[in-house]
C-alpha cells in the first residue's frame, strides 16, 4: 500500500507528531528508497520522537541502538554468550563428543546474544531501527553501520551470513557533536529538523497537553520563540515547552500576559542553567510578555 | 507496506535524463557529495507521482541530495536556479577566486614571507636589533641532505627569507604535526587494562591450561582521544607566523583524528572544512576564501566569546586541549578576554597558548591582553622556529 505524502503526514498526526511537510516526504522517501534517514538538529527538537511516532504509525516495533563513545561490535550487533558456552564444553568433558560436535553445538544459535542491530534485521515483520545519537559512537562503527545499512547483512565468522528476514525503517539522528563521514551521509537520505514555527509548536502542544486551549497554546509557542532568539546558553526545545504547558496548564493559567508573576516563576522548566536564569530577568519576561500580548 | 515497484526509467525521455544530470553536476560544483547512486534514485523519483508538484518533488530530491545542514540551506536556492532558471549559479560555486582582491589571503602573506615584505605587520611589530642577528641566524639553505632539517629546526620563522628554505620550513611543520599523531594513538592503544572481564580474550587463553580460565584478561573503559582545537591569530601582528602555523594546523588536522581549527582576527572563523583538504595549497586556497581580512587588527576576547557562545559545546569535549596560536596582542578590553578565558578554562581539559613572541630575547608577556589570559593558561610556550613546535609533543602525550 502506497501513501502520499499528506496521509502520511495526518497519521502522524493521529500518533502525536506534527511533522512539516519536507519530513513527511523524507519518511515516505524511507519506504520508497529503501535508504535509512538521518536526522540532523539541535538537542530537543524531536529528532527521536520521530522514530516513536513512525514505529506507532506503522504498528512496528521500535528497536532501539543508544550510541555512546567506545560502541562495539559486541554492543551492537552480536556477542556469544561467553558463561554459557563455558558452562556446555564443562557439561559435556566427561562424554563421548568428540571435539567438532561440541564445537558445533556451542556455536550455535543457541548460544548466540542478539543486540539491537542483529535483531532488527531478524524480525519477522519489518521494525523501526533507531540510531540514536550516531555522532557520540566511534568512527569505527560508522564503518560497520556503513555495512548493516547497505546489504542488510551480519557476517559471523561461526556461523555465517545472517541475511535480512526483513528490511527494517532506519533513523538515525545526530547532534553534531562530531562530524559524520561523508560515506554515511551519502548512504542516508537527510533532512535537517529545525525549531518548530509557532504555529506548529501550539499544533504539537495541542496533541500533547491534554486540557489545552488554543489560543494559550499559540500564546506559549510565540513566547518559545521569542525566548530562544535571547542569548542563551542552553536554547530550551520542544520536550520543554511541552513541560512547561503542562505546568501552566497545572497551575491553571488562562493568559500568559494576564499571569505574569505565574510565567516568571515556572520558567524553571524551562531555563536549564544558572547563567540562562540569571539573564531572563522579570524585565526580560516581561518584555517578552509584552510582544506576545 | 510496501512502496509501488517503480521500473518505468525507459519512460523518461533522454532530454529529462540529460537535465537530471546536469542538475546532479552542478550540485557536485557546489560541494555535494553525490554518488551515481543517488542519480538513479533520482531517476526513479522522477517516474514516482511525487514529481507531479515541483514543490513535492525540490523536497524530494532535498532529502535525496543533502548530506549535511551546509548542503541543506543552499540546496533550495540551487533547485531554484536549475529548474526553473531563477537566481545566479555561479555566485554558489565553492572553488572561485576571491572577488575582493584588496583583502590578503593566506597564500599572498605565504608568498610574501619569501620575498620579505613587511606591509601591515608594522602595526605592533617590535624587533629588537633584527639586523645583527639575521646575518647570524640566517639559515645556510643551501646545505643538502639531512641536516636541512636540523639546521631549520632552531631558526626564527621570520628570519626564513629563502623561498626553498620556507618551502621545506612548511613542510617539516606539517610532517611534525603528523608524527605527534602517531605516537599519541600507539601510547592510547596500549593502556586498554580495567575493571571489566573480556572473556573472549580470557577464553583464548585458557586454551593453554587445558581450558581451565586461570589468566584472567580484562578490559576497561577505552580512553578518549586527545582531542585538539586550535584556535590561530592570523592578524597583523602574526603576519611573520601565519603561513608556517597554517601548514602546521593542517597537518594536525589531517593527521589528529579528532581536531577542530578556528582562525580569528577580528572575528572567528571555522576552518575544519576548508582544512580537510588533503593538499595543502587547496587547503589554503580555501581556507583564504573563508577567512577574508586577514592580516588586520586583533579582537581576541570577542573571537573567544564567538567561540565559547558558538562552538565550545559541540567541538570540547573533557578530553580537549585548546590550543591558542596568538602573540597576546589585543585590541579589545583584556576584561572581557579574562571573562572569556575563564569560561573556556572551565570547559576544556588543557590550554595551550603558544607565543612566537616568547622565542624573541627579552620578552616578556606584558601585553594587556596576554597579562590578562596568562593565569587561565596551563602551558606558555614559545613557537617561533619547529624545535619550540616540536618541544609540544611530550606535553600533548601525556594527556
Amino acid at each position: 500500500m502506497s501513501k502520499t505524502k499528506e496521509q502520511l503526514a495526518k497519521a502522524l498526526v493521529e500518533t502525536g507528531y506534527v511533522a512539516d511537510e519536507g519530513l513527511a516526504t523524507a519518511l515516505l522517501l524511507t519506504e520508497m528508497l529503501n535508504r535509512p534517514l538521518l536526522l540532523e538538529g539541535e538537542a530537543g527538537v524531536g529528532k527521536t520522537e520521530v522514530a516513536k511516532a513512525l514505529a506507532k504509525l506503522e504498528g512496528a516495533d521500535l528497536i532501539r541502538l543508544q550510541c555512546y563513545e567506545g560502541l562495539d561490535r559486541s554492543d551492537a550487533i552480536y556477542e556469544w554468550n561467553y558463561q554459557r558456552q563455558l558452562l556446555a564444553i564443562k557439561a559435556r568433558e566427561g562424554s563421548d563428543d568428540d571435539a567438532e560436535t561440541v564445537e558445533e553445538a556451542v556455536f550455535s544459535e543457541k548460544y548466540l546474544l542478539e543486540r539491537p542491530l542483529l535483531a532488527a534485521i531478524r524480525q519477522i515483520t519489518p521494525p523501526v531501527l533507531l540510531i540514536d545519537e550516531v555522532d557520540r559512537a566511534d568512527e569505527e562503527f560508522e564503518a560497520f553501520l556503513l555495512e548493516i545499512l547497505s546489504d542488510y547483512q551480519v557476517s559471523i565468522p561461526e556461523l555465517g551470513t545472517v541475511e535480512a528476514t526483513s528490511i527494517p525503517r532506519v533513523i538515525l539522528t545526530s547532534n553534531g557533536t562530531r562530524e559524520l563521514s561523508d560515506a554515511l551521509r551519502r548512504r542516508c537520505l537527510y533532512h535537517y529538523v529545525d525549531y518548530p514555527s509557532a504555529d506548529r509548536e501550539a499544533r504539537i502542544l495541542l496533541s500533547r497537553v491534554p486540557g489545552l486551549d488554543t489560543a494559550l497554546a499559540l500564546q506559549i509557542a510565540e513566547l518559545m520563540g521569542k525566548l530562544r532568539k535571547e542569548d542563551l546558553t542552553k536554547v530550551p526545545g520542544v520536550a520543554e515547552t511541552i513541560d512547561w504547558a503542562a505546568a501552566l496548564v497545572g497551575l491553571g493559567a488562562k493568559n500568559l500576559p494576564e499571569s505574569r508573576e505565574l510565567v516568571y516563576d515556572t520558567l524553571v522548566c524551562v531555563l536549564k542553567t544558572r547563567e540562562d536564569q540569571a539573564r531572563v530577568t522579570q524585565e526580560v519576561t516581561d518584555r517578552l510578555l509584552g510582544k506576545v500580548a | 507496506m510496501t512502496a509501488a515497484p517503480i521500473d518505468t526509467r525507459d519512460d523518461i525521455g533522454t532530454a529529462l535524463r540529460l537535465r537530471l544530470t546536469g542538475f546532479v553536476h552542478s550540485l557536485r560544483d557546489s560541494g555535494f557529495k553525490v554518488g551515481l547512486a543517488e542519480t538513479n534514485d533520482a531517476l526513479a523519483l522522477l517516474c514516482s507521482p511525487l514529481s507531479k508538484r515541483s514543490h513535492s518533488l525540490k523536497s524530494a530530491f532535498r532529502a535525496l541530495f543533502c548530506g549535511r545542514l551546509s548542503d541543506w540551506k543552499k540546496f533550495d536556492e540551487l533547485f531554484d536556479a536549475y529548474w526553473s532558471g531563477k537566481g545566479v549559479k555561479t555566485g554558489i560555486k565553492v572553488s572561485g577566486t576571491s572577488s575582493k582582491k584588496s583583502m590578503k589571503t593566506i597564500r599572498e602573506l605565504m608568498d610574501a614571507q619569501g620575498t620579505r615584505q613587511d606591509t601591515i605587520a608594522g602595526d605592533v611589530e617590535r624587533q629588537p636589533g633584527e639586523e645583527d642577528e639575521e646575518t647570524g641566524d640566517k639559515p645556510s639553505g643551501r646545505r643538502e641532505g639531512a641536516s636541512i632539517a636540523e639546521t631549520l629546526g632552531s631558526v626564527d620563522f621570520r628570519h626564513l627569507h629563502d623561498p626553498e628554505a620556507v618551502a621545506k620550513a612548511h613542510e617539516l611543520a606539517e610532517r611534525l604535526a603528523r608524527s605527534m599523531r602517531v605516537r599519541l594513538t600507539r601510547r592510547d592503544r596500549q593502556k586498554r587494562k580495567g575493571p571489566r572481564l573480556d572473556l573472549r580474550r580470557t577464553i583464548r587463553h585458557s586454551i593453554s591450561h587445558g581450558g581451565t580460565p586461570i589468566e584472567l584478561i580484562r578490559k576497561g573503559p577505552r580512553e578518549r582521544q586527545l582531542r585538539l582545537v586550535v584556535l590561530l591569530d592570523a592578524s597583523g601582528s602574526m603576519n611573520n607566523y601565519t603561513a608556517v602555523f597554517t601548514r602546521f594546523v593542517h597537518g594536525i588536522l589531517d593527521n589528529f583524528r579528532e581536531a577542530e581549527a578556528f582562525l580569528f582576527h577580528t572575528r572567528l572563523v571555522h576552518v575544519s572544512s576548508a582544512l580537510s583538504e588533503r593538499d595543502a595549497a587547496r587547503a589554503l586556497d580555501r581556507m583564504g576564501l573563508m577567512a577574508q581580512g586577514i592580516g588586520g587588527g586583533t579582537k581576541i576576547g570577542e573571537a573567544l566569546a564567538d567561540f565559547n557562545r558558538w562552538h565550545a559545546a559541540r567541538v570540547i569535549h573533557s578530553r580537549t586541549c585548546v590550543m591558542i596560536l596568538s602573540d597576546g596582542y589585543d585590541t579589545g578590553a583584556p576584561d572581557a578576554l579574562a571573562d572569556e578565558m575563564a569560561r573556556l578554562r572551565r570547559r576544556c581539559k588543557r590550554i595551550v597558548w603558544l607565543n612566537p613572541l616568547i622565542g624573541w630575547e627579552g620578552y616578556e608577556p606584558t601585553a594587556g591582553g596576554m597579562q590578562a589570559a596568562l593565569p587561565h593558561v596551563d602551558l606558555f610556550a614559545p613557537a617561533h622556529n619547529l624545535d619550540s613546535l616540536a618541544a609540544l609533543e611530550p606535553y600533548l602525550a601525556r594527556l
